[in-house]
């Protein structure tokens, strides 16, 4: 038992990250509305994210910008000092996705909503079933 | 010039795609003439970098003059230079023999039409070319999104289809950014060829073999393989003609194409085939997507539907293939990819077809329509051989490197599935012929008029000349078959592979 919590609390980062995945592939499967689904879906990926930047982070460090000394010689840098920052850019472009895909997912949902009138998937596949 | 080539097949369909957007506004009939330059650009350069890597070797470009692993690089061999020609090849020919029906589907939105026709062939040429691992998912999600777009606009339950997929492939996408991740805090490393020099050392790593499986699910859920198609068959049946036959033969390709990368160049063969022992339950798994997707074909009374789930059981031989663990069988999967492409673009050109002049794509609609499209259903025969396996047509062969793959594997399991899949497929086809040759055509609905010769109403030139292109590909390729094997393929499996 011991181990497990000590586990849990040395990578929390990693627990964090998978209970919001799994929040937002629960919303995906169960949730019944269309909008629902695709916020669901957007934990999923802001799951992801956290994760990345959570890499990135050191203990201690600071933001990695290298200060030059006044004579112009750069100072002696150590990486341990500066957090990673390649993750964090990464993640730049691993949002701007996001939020294209929450777009089309959302134009997606409001032509289904013009075509059937509601957003609920049931109620869909029934004008479906009828059809 | 051709030094240029590797970021002219990226940047060209690029910027034309913001200029096609632009012209829309403009004036719309210049869409299509930069849509067709734009595409002619990226495949006349992806022919002349297969023939440049046939000369020289491995064509490495570092974009920006940055060197890797700092900088991205596009890495060109042999594998990825022969997907690259057909990429390009596949989305021009389709590009003009589909005019006419985006005319006819959507005359208002051809200007948004093109823009994201040729977005989404940048996304997959990018994927193809690129070296490094996240720049792969970026470029993936640029052909998923532009893909989603173009399957939405089709019929009417084509935005729930879309939407759909997009759940799937979003999920997909993100289990590959997150194996991209684990092998990121691993290796410190995002250059495919950087990371398969690390990686040896690490062989033991719970976190590479998490990166491994993660990523391949995510790789599998992109592809359709079986248990995870379910997004496909709605997806490609209810999506315009003109998406359908560019995403048909070129998204599942491509996502084996990156399966390939991953267990050649990223993984490294050594890990995938002997370090972890899961060659044959993968197998098992693309036997049971083989079997599954030929009886779910059967079930299908609808010709765009029936081929869809021909393409998951395709999906099975090259996953299949590719995890057979020798050379026969790699060698079979990715001739495969060229010869599915082809063939899954000639029959989806059909159904393009038969789509601009009936309407439909039923069975009832196909009756007695070899006499109103004689030429059209001549290709028709064609690529149904192929999908077969009839020689010489090109499916033959790559079936052929497929099985004997299998039985020098000793997975005859497989060797089994590939053949029950040919005869499935005989009977599928054979239904689709028999209908259309010998069935009376349908519109006067038995009032007697059986022996009145039926006009003939035949698609436009435009979109017949890439389909008798496409057709007499697939003989081509067949016969050149030796040809492709000795001077590319070859090349393009690592010696490690026996």
């Amino acid at each position: 038992m011991g181990d497990l919590i000590e586990i849990v609390v040395a990578k929390y980062n990693y627990w964090i990250y998978i209970t919001l995945m799994m929040i937002g592939l629960y919303a995906m499967i169960v949730k019944n509305n269309l909008v629902k689904k695709i916020v669901g879906m957007n934990i999923f990926q802001t799951a992801i994210i956290l994760y990345y930047v959570s890499t990135g982070a050191k203990r201690g460090a600071t933001i990695p910008i290298l200060e030059h000394g006044h004579d112009g010689h750069a100072h002696v840098i150590h990486a341990a000092d500066y957090i990673n920052p390649l993750p964090h850019v990464l993640m730049l472009t691993a949002i701007v996705v996001s939020v294209a895909t929450l777009g089309v997912a959302l134009a997606l949902a409001i032509r289904i909503y013009h075509r059937y009138n509601t957003l609920e998937e049931d109620e869909i596949l029934a004008q479906i079933r009828e059809k | 010039m051709s030094q240029q080539y590797p970021a002219l097949l990226v940047i060209v369909p690029l910027l034309s795609a913001f200029m096609i957007s632009g012209a829309g506004w403009v004036n719309k009939r210049l869409c299509f003439p930069i849509a067709v330059a734009a595409l002619g650009v990226a495949a006349y350069s992806c022919i002349g970098l297969l023939l440049r890597v046939l000369d020289e070797g491995v064509i490495v470009y570092k974009l920006g003059g940055w060197d890797p692993p700092v900088g991205i690089a596009y890495y060109v061999d042999h594998l990825n230079g022969l997907v690259l020609a057909v990429v390009s090849v596949v989305a021009f020919l389709n590009l003009i023999a589909c005019k006419k029906s985006i005319e006819q589907e959507f005359p208002e939105k051809t200007g948004p039409f093109y823009t994201l026709y040729v977005l989404m062939v940048t996304g997959l040429l990018g994927i193809v070319v690129t070296g490094d691992a996240f720049n792969l998912y970026v470029l993936l999600e640029i052909a998923a999104l532009t893909g989603y777009g173009l399957l939405a606009m089709g019929e009417e339950r084509a935005p729930l289809a879309a939407l759909n997929y997009l759940y799937m492939g979003t999920i997909g996408a993100c289990f590959y950014l997150l194996g991209v991740g684990y092998l990121y805090i691993v290796t410190g490393s995002l250059n495919m060829v950087d990371i398969a020099h690390i990686l040896p050392d690490l062989y033991q790593s719970k976190a590479v073999l998490a990166a491994f499986i993660i990523c391949m699910v995510g790789v599998w859920l992109k592809m359709a393989f079986f248990p995870l198609h379910a997004w496909l068959p709605n997806a490609y049946t209810y999506a315009p003609s003109a998406a359908s036959s560019l995403i048909a033969p070129l998204v599942t390709k491509v996502m084996i194409y990156v399966m390939i990368r991953l267990i050649l160049t990223v993984f490294t063969p050594e890990f995938a085939f002997n370090v972890l022992a899961v060659s044959k339950p993968i197998v098992w798994l693309a036997v049971i997507a083989i079997v599954m997707g030929a009886i779910l074909a059967l079930a299908e009374r609808n010709l765009k539907k029936m081929l869809t789930y021909v393409i998951v059981a395709e999906v099975g031989y090259m996953v299949g293939g590719a995890w057979l663990g020798n050379r026969a069988g790699m060698t079979g999967a990715i001739l495969h990819i060229v010869n599915d492409a082809l063939m899954t673009l000639c029959v989806f050109l059909v159904v393009g077809n038969i789509v601009y002049k009936l309407k439909g794509y039923a069975f009832e609609d196909l009756k007695g329509l070899v006499r109103k499209m004689p030429f059209t259903m001549g290709a028709f025969v064609i690529g149904a051989l192929s999908i077969i396996g009839v020689p010489p047509t090109c499916g033959f062969f790559s079936k052929w490197y497929l099985i004997s793959g299998a039985i020098q594997a000793g997975q005859y399991a497989f060797m089994v599935a590939l053949l029950f899949s040919s005869l499935v497929n005989v009977v599928l086809f054979f239904r689709v012929i028999e209908i259309c040759y010998y069935e009376p055509f349908s519109e006067d609905h038995g009032h007697g008029h059986d022996h009145h010769p039926e006009p003939m109403a035949e698609a436009p030139l435009t979109m017949l000349v890439p389909l008798f292109i496409v057709a007499a590909g697939l003989v081509l390729v067949g016969i050149y078959t030796g040809d492709i094997v000795n001077k590319i393929i070859e090349f393009a499996i690592p010696k490690g592979i026996v």
